[in-house]
């Protein structure tokens, strides 16, 4: 070969393996996109059926029971509620009257089955998108920023909070 | 008083930083050596500054000062003393404090070993050093100062987050962050050279084991981190994909890239432009994951911080070096003369397909993790980027670079035989063949999957083997151990650290084909089969640890009727949190770990249990810390202390040339 050849080849070799990994990626990462809907929208026949997707909200007071290593829970954004089963260990921070994110599909009967609720790991932290949530039932304006502050402020010790959440007090 | 003292050396180290940042650099532009002489000093003085800084953070811990905000919100009396260290870097003040420590550190170190260097290079390194401790200085003292007054103060303090109570995390964040903060190191030689217009091969020794440090050392983070999350999280994982991992996994994709790509510069003088741009992006990254972590923009465990205006600050910095680094190549790199030409099949083509596989490895990461930030921030929704996507897009860019490991150690630069290299390899193909399919079958459970890396693994360790056969092998005479200790250190790192590349995919692969996990309700005498073990549940007991209280489980761990093992996993319930958190039992072992952990409780005695078997897990790790190893062997090679010598000639032959 001409060396002028060659580099023809070294290039177009370069270029095509380029194209197909590129391809490759976008076509992962289409199919691998979670999208998240609030109880309100599933209870509106938004959310799609067949896919994975996440929920978030509030555990709701009083709906946790378990039978062996099955839990029974219902997910509220306090204007509608979802029920959600999930077999196997929870976080150590899922408490009723607490946040929580669910990932797992709705299937025909209407239960929203996890296979996976996500753990966050202070107690007084709320999950952005169940704040979310919670926000959009209120009927105010998603703002994920503000969300996010007010989520992450220590309320934990009075004396700490005035001057550590400077965060919530700018908004 | 002793806070103040910090923030006072804080304040006097901005200055030096404005100093060291500014004089010595314009004293290169313009020949002026004794602006360039203030270079050496102004490091070493900024770096007695932040020590002492930081010694005040670490005083005000051991004391128990809850007058201190910082303090009070990461610790309490009762934290045992070794916690209270770890306490400096458990939020974001102190790890930002770290951060800087670990730059003026570096930078110290530079000052320190590079004599050989000639004065222009030396006074350009440090400035540009010097410019990203003022960054953060700054940063610091206007929007995160550890040492800000909580008046008047608590009697006792707020803990610090019970899952960073923990070995691990003590040594976790410091090596990370060397790791980090250690390819400002290779990022500022190579902003010099751009400077200057030297790029040359020994522009590529000086800066190659300064590179080759950092990246040992934030292998040895990530390695821990990943550890830390196995046996703390308490779900048996070892890596998320989590935004938060990913902050440290993408520079140690360009940090791989950017090692191999100096290798060529060096030898060769090839690559030069190409190895610029990885520092620079390397230390971008860097900068990127303490963005991504500090700022408060990720959900995850380590986003503490949740200030808008740090992550402005941050935002502004990281558009400032990035940018600004980005415009100067534009402008200077063109200048940068080629290296020696090569031939399609050579080494260089092979370093330069890793270094592209990398390259895109580290770009898909960055889309799966920043991507729904941007989406987040434009309002577009809510959405999120799930393991799966990473879990098919890296193996398979992984997969040809791991394949070219075995061939391009054996090739010759700048024209290989693959004929020649596929006689050589033929011995290696057919071990990994073999190997690939006994492993499944002395599984028992056929997977095409565990096959294929089981062969991609064993092929790397083969032809490293032959590699290191064919240098002691050929040429008679001399013993086989004194041929061996005679060989370069760099050449052994490197082979040692590829064998950690195999077995770190053995272990990824085994335990991702054979794991059994089993969350099971289990009654006091009930068993449950976890792969080759039976668990048994003895019972619970409660009691006080330091800081907490604790249930803790009673396990037996049978094989067969023999009793192996007695396991005792607890839930945790901290005095100054409301928050249980759950303590894995785990019984490590060459061919797999037991793993038992404490669920709900479902009676008075019924719990529900989760019992993982996990063969080979621990192969990750040692894989890891076996590519480290390969790293600290190649900065033992003996080149390094020999160049020391040599240049001060070159040094001396090139101040003659210039007068």
């Amino acid at each position: 070969m001409k060396p002028r050849t060659k580099r023809l080849v070294m290039v177009v070799a370069a270029l095509a393996t380029a194209g197909v990994a590129a391809a490759m990626i976008v076509n992962a990462f289409n199919s691998n996109l979670v999208f998240f809907f609030t109880p309100s929208q599933i209870a509106a026949d938004e959310a799609p059926r067949n896919r994975n997707f996440r929920i978030g909200g509030l555990v709701e007071t009083g709906s946790v029971h378990r039978e062996g290593t099955t839990v029974h829970f219902q997910v509220t954004d306090t204007a509608k509620s979802v029920p959600v089963t999930f077999v196997g260990i929870l976080p150590d921070l899922f408490r009723e009257g607490k946040g929580v994110v669910a990932q797992g599909r709705l299937e025909s009967d209407g239960v929203f089955h996890a296979s996976e609720v996500l753990a966050k790991h202070d107690e007084n932290y709320m999950p952005p998108e169940a704040a979310e949530a919670l926000k959009r039932a209120k009927g105010g304006q998603p703002d994920s920023t503000n969300t996010l502050v007010t989520a992450r402020s220590r309320t934990s010790s009075p004396a700490l909070a005035g001057s550590n959440s400077s965060g919530s007090t700018s908004q | 008083m002793i806070p103040e003292i910090g923030n006072f050396a804080l304040m006097v180290a901005a200055a030096v930083a404005l100093i060291l940042g500014t004089l010595p650099i314009v004293g290169a532009a313009r020949g002026n050596v004794r602006w360039m002489a203030l270079a050496r000093p102004a490091a070493r003085v900024m770096f007695l500054l932040v020590v002492i800084a930081a010694s005040c953070l670490v005083s005000s811990f051991l004391h128990d000062d809850f007058s201190v905000l910082y303090v009070a919100t990461n610790s309490t009396h009762a934290l045992p003393f070794f916690y209270k260290l770890a306490a400096f870097w458990g939020g974001h003040e102190g790890s930002m404090l770290l951060w800087l420590l670990i730059l003026s550190f570096w930078m110290f170190a530079v000052s320190v070993f590079s004599q050989h260097l000639p004065r222009e290079m030396i006074a350009r390194i440090l400035g540009v050093m010097g410019l990203i401790a003022l960054g953060f200085l700054l940063f610091i003292l206007l929007t995160s100062d550890p040492f800000d007054r909580l008046l008047p103060a608590v009697a006792d303090g707020n803990d610090l987050n019970p899952l960073l109570q923990d070995p691990g995390m003590v040594a976790h964040p410091p090596m990370l962050y060397m790791g980090y903060v250690g390819f400002s190191v290779a990022f500022s030689f190579a902003i010099a050279a751009l400077l200057g217009g030297n790029l040359d091969a020994t522009w590529a020794r000086w800066s190659r084991p300064w590179t080759t440090v950092a990246w040992t050392f934030l292998t040895i983070g990530i390695c821990l981190g990943s550890a830390w999350a196995y046996y703390t999280l308490g779900w048996g994982g070892w890596w998320f994909w989590d935004p938060v991992e990913n902050a440290s996994f993408m520079p140690w994709l360009a940090g791989t890239a950017l090692m191999h790509s100096l290798a060529v510069t060096e030898k060769r003088s090839g690559f030069k432009v190409w190895t610029v741009l990885l520092a620079i992006f390397a230390f971008s990254l860097s900068l990127l994951g303490t963005f991504l972590v500090r700022s408060g923009v990720l959900t995850s465990v380590h986003a503490f911080a949740s200030d808008p205006r740090r992550g402005v600050f941050i935002l502004l910095f990281l558009g400032i070096v990035i940018g600004g680094s980005l415009a100067l190549y534009a402008w200077r790199a063109p200048k940068v003369g080629l290296g020696e030409r090569f031939e399609l099949v050579s080494r260089e083509t092979m370093l330069l397909v890793n270094n592209v596989l990398f390259l895109t490895a580290a770009a898909a990461v960055l889309l799966g993790t920043l991507y729904p930030l941007v989406m987040v921030a434009l309002g577009w929704g809510q959405i999120s980027v799930g393991p799966p996507y990473f879990n098919v897009v890296f193996p398979m860019l992984m997969t040809p670079a791991l394949f070219l490991m075995g061939i391009g150690p054996l090739a010759r630069w700048r024209k290989a035989d693959l004929p020649e290299i596929a006689q050589r390899l033929k011995w290696a193909a057919a071990v990994a063949v073999v190997v690939a399919v006994a492993t499944p079958l002395i599984q028992g459970r056929w997977s095409f999957l565990v096959a294929g890396a089981i062969l991609v693994a064993t092929w790397i360790a083969a032809s490293t083997f032959v590699n290191l056969w064919s240098r002691l092998r050929p040429t008679e005479g001399g013993k086989l151990g004194a041929k061996f200790a005679a060989l370069p250190r760099g050449y052994l790192g490197m082979l040692v650290a590829h064998l950690g590349v195999a077995a770190f995919i053995t272990g990824v692969t085994l335990v991702k084909g054979y794991e059994v996990e089993k969350d099971v309700q289990m009654d006091v005498g009930d068993t449950v089969s976890v792969g080759p073990y039976t668990a048994k549940f003895v019972g619970t007991s409660e009691g006080t640890g330091p800081n907490y209280l604790y249930l803790r489980g009673q396990f037996e761990m049978l094989r067969g009727d023999k009793l192996v093992r007695t396991m005792f996993p607890e839930k945790r319930k901290f005095v100054s949190k409301d928050e249980p958190m759950t303590d894995a039992a785990i019984a490590p072992g060459i061919a797999g770990d037991l793993y038992v952990s404490l669920g709900e409780p479902v009676s008075q005695t019924a719990w529900v249990v989760r019992v993982y078997y996990k063969p080979f897990v621990d192969w990750i790790w040692g894989g890891c810390l076996l590519m480290a190893a390969g790293g600290a062997l190649a900065l033992s090679d003996r080149r390094y202390r020999l160049a020391q010598r040599r240049s001060i000639e070159t040094e001396a032959v090139g101040a003659s040339v210039s007068a």
